[in-house]
């Protein structure tokens, strides 16, 4: 051992997984404790932590479970590269390594107050919308009316559809709008993007909008809600960039002089404007 | 002030070498290199050092924690020691100036332990820079060759050399080799002397008239579109080459390594200049080296001092104009996208 105690952000905890869910076929959520059982920090809705298996490799993802869980912690990760790959090939009780939480996270105890809230999700893109959506409903009665928007390429491909269907569903003051891409046997609901339906849908603009998605869809999405009336400063989504520090030093997640790790991964859509459009 | 008065600087070295490892500037067959002080080791002031002292505080690979991976068991082993003191001799104005920056990205919370430990444990003894190359352009950015702080700023002519200790941790090594050395008024005449043919010198340098007007944090609206940064990117190798040489640039990776007898995490430099750079699994947001070479330049001279205080991210060193291949620099950036606003 060595003989420095000087704090390290960049050394992590180990993480104990204890739970395995299969969400859709490339997606799982994963259940994960310190080695003592208990979640591993304290976070606010929106905020992330870098994961590892050391030896694969270690990525950012955001959290899914609310901050109002204190058991655990919860992550939903599609699998789409080499860390992830071996995540989901993993057996519960494997453990991993954590650090965080890094980012800002969602204004849920500042600006949403008071708000009707409306959650727009597009497949993946729900798993950061997760950690709030519960938020507010652990604490409801701070917020206004909540509509919850959520696509995907087909039935199998939603995730949560469980705690979708037997939660949401079920709450007052809750409406959800789920959509699939395509027409698919045994499903009611409706057919047609997420974009194309928040405009069928027909918000009155009296309402703070969250969007998380594949960026296509989130632009398509802010402009459906800007034909309805929606201001920018009334829109929020949360950003996606490769990330190695997690604390504003390695360089990669910068819009302009905002590092993504720190003054984001959430953005208000103004503040995005005040950024160089660099991305698409 | 201190004066060592003598020309052969051994006596000096050997004092200084005593107290804690020195390390100063010698020739190589690639240019000066800090080495190691030892008997025969001669101090070698003709040219600035190939690369800048950064990897004293940040190692181009540096080991970060290990871990031992055994079925699905994982454990974190933490091998980081406190370093011991050591001094770095001959660092010019440029290069001082750029570990002031490198502090404000290491050192701001939460400070890096790595950087922060080695930090602490130098003394940095720099030298006023009586041979500036023709490519050096720090006065563009406010930084005076004859005045390059540090723990103990060094002035060296034909016959003396004279140590000026700015810090208390400057104080204490002197006192350390007070047996050698001579006290002399603050305003000596040779310092001054030596100051003010430093200051004329650099009024003669080819990128005398260089400035910063048109940079800095409120330059973002002006500068971000400029068609220019197609024709100057347009023969960008993307080979990185001037972010290996940069004492600023501070980008860096972290990747894991199987040893066989276990796991180690390290860090090594990374360039903006790479397509990798900022590729993820969903998509790669910087898809053109233009946008790579726009980023690495206006991180530089817009969003670092947008970030800290209007500090830029660059010193002047020149090391970029002479490693560059295709003789592309922030030089040329500055020329064709700067200049005065037009009222």
């Amino acid at each position: 051992m060595g003989q420095n105690f000087r704090p390290e952000a960049l050394i992590p905890a180990i993480g104990v997984v204890t739970d395995i869910r299969r969400d859709t076929p490339d997606v799982k959520t994963f259940r994960v404790v310190t080695p003592d059982g208990a979640k591993p920090f304290d976070h606010k809705p929106g905020q992330c932590a870098m994961l590892s298996v050391p030896g694969v490799g270690e990525a950012m993802f955001s959290i899914t479970s609310s901050p109002t869980n204190t058991d655990y912690m919860e992550f939903s990760i599609k699998k789409c590269g080499c860390l992830t790959d071996w995540l989901h090939a993993m057996d519960v009780g494997q453990m991993i390594t954590i650090r965080g939480p890094y980012g800002n996270g969602f204004p849920v105890d500042g600006a949403f107050v008071g708000q009707k809230l409306l959650f727009i999700a597009g497949g993946i893109g729900l798993a950061p919308l997760r950690s709030v959506i519960n938020y507010v409903r652990h604490f409801r009665e701070r917020y206004g009316e909540i509509d919850i928007v959520y696509g995907s390429r087909s039935m199998q491909d939603l995730v949560d559809y469980d705690e979708i269907l037997g939660e949401w569903c079920e709450e007052d003051g809750i409406r959800v709008h789920l959509t699939i891409d395509r027409e698919q046997e045994g499903w009611g609901g409706h057919v047609g993007f997420v974009p194309n339906y928040v405009k069928e849908l027909d918000f009155v603009p009296d309402r703070t909008a969250i969007i998380c998605g594949p960026p296509i869809m989130i632009k398509f999405t802010l402009a459906s809600l800007e034909a309805m009336g929606f201001s920018r400063e009334q829109v929020y989504t949360t950003m996606e960039m490769r990330m190695k520090c997690g604390i504003g030093k390695c360089g990669r997640c910068n819009i302009g002089q905002k590092y993504v790790c720190r003054y984001g991964p959430v953005f208000r859509f103004d503040a995005l404007d005040a950024l160089p459009e660099e991305y698409d | 002030m201190k004066c060592y008065p003598h020309s052969d600087l051994t006596a000096l070295f050997e004092a200084l070498s005593q107290t804690a490892p020195l390390y100063l500037p010698t020739e190589s067959d690639n240019g000066a290199v800090y080495t190691k002080y030892a008997a025969g080791v001669t101090y070698s002031a003709s040219s600035n050092t190939r690369l800048s002292p950064k990897s004293f505080f940040f190692p181009q690979t540096e080991d970060l924690v290990k871990f031992r991976r055994e079925g699905k068991s994982v454990s974190v082993i933490d091998e980081r020691t406190e370093p011991e003191d050591f001094i770095l001799f001959g660092v010019r104005a440029c290069d001082a100036k750029s570990i002031d920056v490198l502090d404000r990205v290491f050192l701001s919370a939460p400070a890096d332990s790595y950087y922060a430990a080695r930090r602490d444990h130098v003394i940095l003894m720099t030298m006023a820079c009586t041979r500036p190359a023709q490519t050096c352009f720090c006065h563009a950015f406010g930084i005076d060759a004859s005045d390059p702080g540090g723990d103990i700023a060094c002035y060296r002519t034909e016959d003396a050399l004279y140590l000026d200790g700015c810090t208390e941790r400057g104080q204490v090594l002197l006192d350390a080799c007070g047996a050698i050395l001579e006290d002399c008024s603050d305003d000596h005449a040779a310092v001054t002397e030596q100051k003010q043919l430093i200051r004329a010198r650099t009024e003669r340098l080819p990128l005398a008239s260089l400035t910063t007007d048109g940079f800095g944090a409120d330059a973002l609206d002006v500068l971000f579109d400029r068609p220019e940064w197609e024709t100057l990117s347009e023969s960008c190798l993307g080979c990185g080459t001037c972010t290996f040489v940069c004492p600023t640039c501070q980008c860096y990776d972290i990747r894991d390594f199987d040893t066989g007898h276990g796991i180690c995490r390290y860090r090594c430099w990374d360039s903006c200049m790479y397509s990798e750079f900022t590729k993820m699994s969903a998509g790669q947001p910087r898809t053109t080296q233009m946008q790579r070479f726009r980023q690495r330049f206006l991180h530089k001279l817009v969003y670092f001092p947008a970030n800290n205080d209007g500090m830029f991210g660059c010193v002047g060193c020149g090391r970029c104009l002479a490693a560059c291949p295709i003789a592309m620099n922030i030089t040329k950036v500055m020329n064709m996208l700067g200049g005065k606003e037009e009222s």
